[in-house]
Parts: C-alpha cells; sequence; structure tokens
C-alpha cells in the first residue's frame, strides 16, 4: 500500500497542488489540502475501478478544498467585511436604486499578448481582495462547475470521512 | 418593477442559489427593458469564465510544483500511516 502511495504521490502530487492552488490561492493551504487528500486515500485505498487514480485523488481534493473555503467563509461572515448584506454592491446604485456609474462595455483582448495582459490584472485583483473574499468568489465555480461530479465522488469517498 | 439594485442583487444570488419563478419573471422584465443591467450579465458572465480560464491555466502549468519539503513531509506521513 504505501509504495502505491508513495508512487501516486510521485505522479499525480504536482498535479494535486496546481489543482488546489488554482482555487485556493495560497501555498500553504494548498498544500495542507493535498496532505489531506493523501491521508484520506492511505485510509481508505480501495477506490473504485471505474476511476483512475488521479481522477480518484482529484475527487478527494475536490472535498478538502471546499473545506478548506468553508471555514474561510466562517471567518469572512464573522468579521466586519460582510456585516451589511451586499454592502459592497450598494455604493454603485444612487439612492433611487439606479447605476450610479452604468457598467461601461468592456473589451476582451482576443490576442495573445493583450490575454496575457488581462490575466495578468486579474490575477492582480484577486490578489486584492482579502484571501478569503478571493476563495469565496472561487467556490463559486468549484461548485458550478463540479457539483455533479462532487455527488458522484461524494459517495465514492463518503466512507472516508 | 425592479430597481437596477435588486435586479443585479437577484443575479449575483442567482450563483448561488436558484431563484424563484417570481424572482425569474420579475428579472426578466427588467433586463428586457434595461440594457445596462443586461451588460451587468454579460459581464458577469465574462468574468466567471476568466476566472475559469486562469484556473485551467494554473492547472496546466507544468512549471509549478509541490515543494520538496511539502513532497518530503506527505511521504512521511504515508510510510507512518503503513
Amino acid at each position: 500500500m504505501t509504495s502505491t502511495a508513495h508512487d501516486w504521490l510521485n505522479a499525480h502530487g504536482d498535479y494535486l497542488y496546481r489543482f488546489a492552488l488554482a482555487r485556493l490561492r495560497d501555498a500553504h493551504l494548498a498544500e495542507d489540502a493535498v496532505q489531506e487528500t493523501f491521508l484520506a486515500a492511505i485510509k481508505n485505498p480501495n477506490f473504485a475501478a471505474q476511476s483512475s487514480p488521479r481522477t480518484w485523488l482529484t475527487g478527494i481534493l475536490k472535498h478538502k478544498i471546499i473545506d478548506t473555503m468553508r471555514k474561510g467563509q466562517r471567518e469572512v461572515v464573522a468579521s466586519d467585511l460582510m456585516n451589511e448584506d451586499d454592502a459592497n454592491m450598494d455604493e454603485f446604485f444612487d439612492a433611487t436604486g439606479h447605476w450610479a456609474e452604468k457598467p461601461v462595455a468592456w473589451n476582451i483582448p482576443s490576442d495573445a499578448l493583450e490575454q496575457k495582459q488581462f490575466f495578468g490584472i486579474l490575477q492582480g485583483c484577486l490578489d486584492k481582495l482579502p484571501k478569503k473574499l478571493a476563495a469565496l468568489f472561487l467556490m463559486r465555480d468549484v461548485h458550478e462547475t463540479d457539483n455533479e461530479e462532487i455527488c458522484k465522488e461524494m459517495q465514492i469517498t463518503a466512507t472516508n470521512a | 418593477m425592479l430597481s437596477c439594485q435588486s435586479a443585479s442583487r437577484l443575479v449575483s444570488q442567482s450563483l448561488d442559489r436558484p431563484l424563484h419563478w417570481q424572482e425569474k419573471l420579475a428579472l426578466r422584465f427588467h433586463l428586457a427593458i434595461c440594457r445596462h443591467c443586461r451588460r451587468f450579465v454579460k459581464q458577469l458572465n465574462q468574468l466567471q469564465s476568466a476566472v475559469k480560464t486562469m484556473m485551467q491555466r494554473t492547472e496546466a502549468d507544468a512549471s509549478i510544483m509541490l515543494k520538496p519539503e511539502a513532497k518530503a513531509r506527505i511521504m512521511h506521513i504515508i510510510q507512518q500511516h503503513h
């Protein structure tokens, strides 16, 4: 068993780390999530033959990521950051509920160089958000894109809990 | 009639929960007559897809690797559980 887990770490460790880093945007949190994933995996190594080790490990990792984000979410709510419901949105509107500053048309760049700059700026914006708020923002994406898959994996890994 | 503020709030909430049919209807009416809010919806979608693309880029970036210390630590944990 141990040697298998070693092989998994060597073969999939970097990928799992990148997967976690893309969502948690914090090296330590991402490392911890990967570590938790392997811990869960060796506790219950009889993964279903229907999925590849990478798919299976990624499924476990998604749960760990969501757990981490949930923990962050509770702390955000507890803080003053989001005390007022939609407080941050309200400043975009005037007293009558109309846009104070109307949304301006965007030019989404199509050529590679501009695109690179665009993603650099987007990255910078996410970096400027408090970490936990950024996680909240990304959590939507984890849920939205992987919901069905998560539910499927949930059954496979239910005994890991 | 929904205000732009309420409409945009519903749009945001629709990402997190299914809207009631009354909300959907009110939102649809508002969007039919308000190009600013239509633009807001479009841009929110563009933002979502840009974030998704950014994630995929990170996932595909082979230069990002688990740090040797972290890998060693996880190896150690695996061994302990043997």
